[in-house]
């Protein structure tokens, strides 16, 4: 369920690190939490995120949700799919569903992040 | 509110919902399923074949005896001296400052007999209140845990329940009932509901409700019959503009401000409320309940405030996609000047001002 090369935070969301980028997602858990979503709050090109600080928000039929930056940096890509489809959020969440990618201003935050049988395990049986 | 970590209630159909994978949420102190398959597609079922919920939750208090009208029209807003029997209407009890103690649908089974259904987290509340004005020749019973409720709801409705009872089901007119039986169980079937859409509501005896349940998922089958939590609940009722107790109508809400007017009979002869309603109306009313929908990108949700000309003017009491428009909407008080239509609103979303725009309701009508 978890890809093993992506790295989790508690807060749902998941990261991919390609040199000194890294995609941003948040977890199939999260999406099945929030249920049908409906909007999707990303932050702009450029904007300098903290890890761990809110970025953004995901909202459902019923309930808003945060989204944490999994690390710090700059925003160098933001998913456009996203405006008119939040959907695919919750058929995509690890795939085509990408929320933003950053380029990475302190790559050894990685130590404060959840491996996929971690993040597996934080979550449980699903 | 603050409780003591008190137990939920749980409904006749709790292990149901559980068995089927419903997700629970506390819902004023009740147990229930919020969805099973996701909102959206229960809210689709609803509107365009049929769905159905547990609204066992609901209280129900009976009012008999020889003034059992007297107390009822002395207790709430509507004119029940114009339901005939098997009649059923909208009403609302106030308190004497005009407020609202709850909203109510008010059955009329015989002249000296009542039932009146109520919202969950206020049935004691109500029954209390109905109590206390009780100075006539009436019974009032708390007669909530007697009855499970389910409600099936869209065009295909009557359809599915007419294959489980021998009342004939199109001779029930809307905000009408029949006292009868689905599937052998004593059942009080109403064609009311709370999603703007045709349907009715089954009040049955809470050991007959599993059984009922999983009859009326295999009379719906070829529909396609969806299981239906309080999430669609939610959606449906807000586009056909339902008010939600603690959202659009509470204590210090009048009707003449929640757009209820049309509940209230002030002719009718005394009723609790009444005076501060008269002076109210005498004064004007400073604020009223509008339709927005949302114009820049961004959803207004209930509590979220909302400003006029960039200053604090209102607030939402209930907000969020519509599903079936496909659009971002909601209600929230405005001062009267401004509660009219094409009125320019702003609704802060998480700190921002994101514009909005009043429009006329319901969002939803069905179609005749």
């Amino acid at each position: 369920m978890y890809p093993d090369n992506f790295r989790y935070t508690k807060e749902h969301e998941w990261v991919r690190i390609e040199g000194d980028q890294a995609t941003v997602g948040i977890t199939f858990h999260a999406q099945k939490e929030l249920g049908d979503i409906v909007y999707v709050d990303l932050p702009k090109l450029g904007t300098h995120v903290e890890q761990a600080k809110p970025i953004g928000s995901v909202e459902s039929v019923k309930a808003v949700s945060d989204i944490f930056a999994p690390m710090s940096g700059e925003v160098v890509e933001v998913n456009g799919l996203l405006t008119d489809s939040p959907e695919k959020l919750n058929a995509d969440p690890h795939g085509e569903a990408w929320l933003i990618k950053i380029k990475l201003s302190a790559p050894q935050e990685t130590a404060h992040l959840l491996s996929a049988a971690e993040y597996q395990a934080y979550v449980g049986a699903e | 509110m603050t409780q003591l970590s008190s137990p939920l209630r749980a409904t006749p159909l709790n292990a149901v919902h559980r068995s089927m994978g419903a997700r629970m949420v506390d819902f004023g102190g009740w147990d229930m399923p919020v969805q099973y398959s996701g909102v959206l597609e229960e809210h689709h079922a609803v509107r365009e074949a049929v769905g159905v919920f547990d609204v066992s939750h609901m209280g129900e208090i009976e009012i008999r005896g020889p003034e059992a009208e007297a107390l009822i029209n002395y207790v709430a807003t509507n004119d029940a001296s114009r339901l005939s029997a098997g009649q059923a209407h909208y009403s609302a009890l106030l308190y004497e400052h005009g407020g609202f103690v709850d909203d109510i649908l008010v059955h009329k089974v015989a002249a000296d007999h009542f039932f009146v259904c109520v919202n969950a987290a206020n049935q004691d509340k109500d029954f209390a209140h109905i109590r206390e004005h009780n100075h006539f020749d009436a019974k009032v019973e708390n007669a909530g845990d007697r009855y499970a409720q389910i409600a099936i709801q869209g065009p295909r409705a009557l359809d599915t329940l007419q294959k489980l009872t021998e009342v004939p089901l199109a001779e029930i007119r809307y905000y009408h009932f029949r006292d009868g039986e689905v599937s052998h169980a004593a059942a009080r079937i109403a064609r009311t509901g709370y999603t703007g859409e045709d349907g009715f509501e089954i009040y049955i005896p809470p050991s007959e409700a599993p059984r009922l349940w999983d009859e009326i998922l295999s009379a719906g089958e070829e529909f396609s019959i969806r299981l239906c939590g309080l999430g669609a609940r939610n959606t449906l009722r807000l586009e056909a503009k339902m008010a939600l107790y603690d959202h659009e109508i509470h204590a210090s809400i009048t009707p003449w401000e929640a757009d209820l007017a049309w509940i209230v009979t002030m002719n009718k002869g005394d009723f609790i409320g009444r005076a501060a309603l008269l002076k109210q109306k005498e004064r004007g009313v400073t604020r009223k309940l509008v339709g927005f929908e949302m114009r820049g990108r961004g959803i207004g949700r209930d509590a979220y405030e909302v400003f006029l000309n960039g200053c604090g003017a209102g607030w939402v009491t209930s907000g969020g996609p519509a599903p079936t428009l496909n659009r971002n909407i909601g209600l929230c008080y405005l001062p009267v000047e401004a509660a009219r239509i094409g009125q320019s609103i702003q609704v802060i979303v998480r700190g921002q001002p994101v514009e909005a725009v009043t429009v006329g309701t319901p969002f939803y009508k069905r179609g005749i």
